[in-house]
């Protein structure tokens, strides 16, 4: 019996009820939403169950939603079951007010990386992480460059012709 | 939309009148069995053609790079046969590639670590401005942190147009006043930069 989407979304339902919401299927693979601070308990029964097994994580970042007020920053897990090759993802949101989420260090040992660069550029601080300082850019930062609100371009150019950009 | 050309409008004609080219040799006073010259021709001469170059090659630029020094464009004719990546050996600091922010600082200590007297090239458009990555990783330019002698613009550039800035830093090398190094006007350049 291969483990399906109908099969996680009822087990998750069961167990968490209205903590878990939003099941959606994007292009047959299972999204849904989790309350913030029940994002560890929702990963270690997802990890833990011997049906649901996943045990695999294979990308953690976070999506800047800037006008959705009091969830701006979205971070976003993908889980992935290799012994019944599903693949899963859940978001979790957080104000930019206070963009704290627990860190699922203890769990899986890939988010160490993943939630240091998403802090890096995005500001979410991931309570309980060991080490959290910035991992891709200059330490000296102090600003989180993928937020909305950052322009995309280096302000330190004067020589950009703005007719040849479309801005003339 | 389109501007007219401003720039390469008369290119200088090649005189290639017989297979055999023959390099000049430096203005002086020659005699039975001597030939006199200035110091600094001479040393010049030398120098120009026998430049030791450190390739700091970080991306496409230096697979160009690669392609200058194999068999078909063949760097080594010019007297680079010897790439050294000891910044202590060499003369000629080639930075071909994206230099990113973070990269500035350590691009900064290879080129303090080089002995007078040193060039720097700088091939290919990230090197020299930034590129097309104008963003909050990037260094628009390695003249922000290093002085910079000759650049090579292009996307990347075809060896033959790294062998140009070659050639061009070969005349900058053969002219140079044995005195530059100690004038006040390159302590000044130095200054701006913050090097000793």
């Amino acid at each position: 019996m291969a483990l399906t989407n109908e099969h996680v979304q009822q087990r998750l339902s069961e167990k968490f009820g209205t903590i878990v919401s939003n099941f959606e299927e994007p292009y047959g693979m299972l999204s849904f939403e989790v309350e913030k601070d029940q994002n560890l308990k929702v990963l270690q029964f997802l990890h833990d169950e011997a049906d649901l097994g996943f045990q695999f994580l294979t990308d953690l970042c976070a999506v800047n939603y800037p006008d959705q007020v009091g969830r701006e920053l979205a971070v976003v897990y993908h889980l992935h079951s290799l012994k019944d090759n599903l693949r899963i993802r859940f978001k979790v949101f957080a104000p930019v007010a206070q963009p704290d989420v627990f860190t699922a260090t203890k769990l899986y040992s890939a988010a160490n990386w993943m939630e240091r660069e998403t802090y890096d550029f995005f500001g979410v601080n991931f309570v309980g992480h060991p080490n959290l300082k910035r991992i891709l850019n200059v330490d000296e930062m102090d600003y989180f460059p993928l937020r909305k609100e950052f322009p995309l371009e280096d302000q330190t150019r004067i020589d950009k012709d703005d007719q040849m950009f479309g801005r003339g | 939309m389109s501007r007219p050309v401003r720039f390469n409008i008369t290119p200088i004609e090649a005189n290639i009148s017989d297979a055999v080219s023959v390099a000049e040799a430096p203005d002086g006073y020659a005699g039975e069995g001597f030939f006199t010259t200035k110091l600094s021709d001479v040393v010049g001469l030398a120098r120009k053609n026998s430049l030791w170059p450190l390739p700091f090659a970080t991306s496409c630029c230096g697979i160009e790079f690669m392609a200058t020094m194999a068999s078909h464009y063949d760097l080594a004719r010019f007297g680079a046969e010897r790439v050294g990546f000891s910044p202590r050996q060499c003369d000629l600091l080639m930075v071909m590639g994206t230099i990113s922010k973070k990269m500035g600082p350590v691009l900064r200590q290879v080129y303090l670590q080089m002995a007078e007297p040193r060039w720097v090239i700088s091939v290919g458009a990230c090197a020299c401005s930034g590129g097309i990555f104008d963003t909050y990783s990037v260094l628009q330019g390695i003249d922000q942190v290093i002085p910079v002698d000759v650049y090579v613009p292009g996307c990347p550039p075809r060896p033959e147009a790294i062998l140009d800035g070659f050639m061009k830093v070969q005349e900058l090398v053969g002219q140079e006043s044995i005195r530059r190094r100690n004038s006040d006007q390159y302590k000044a350049l130095m200054n701006s930069y913050g090097i000793e």
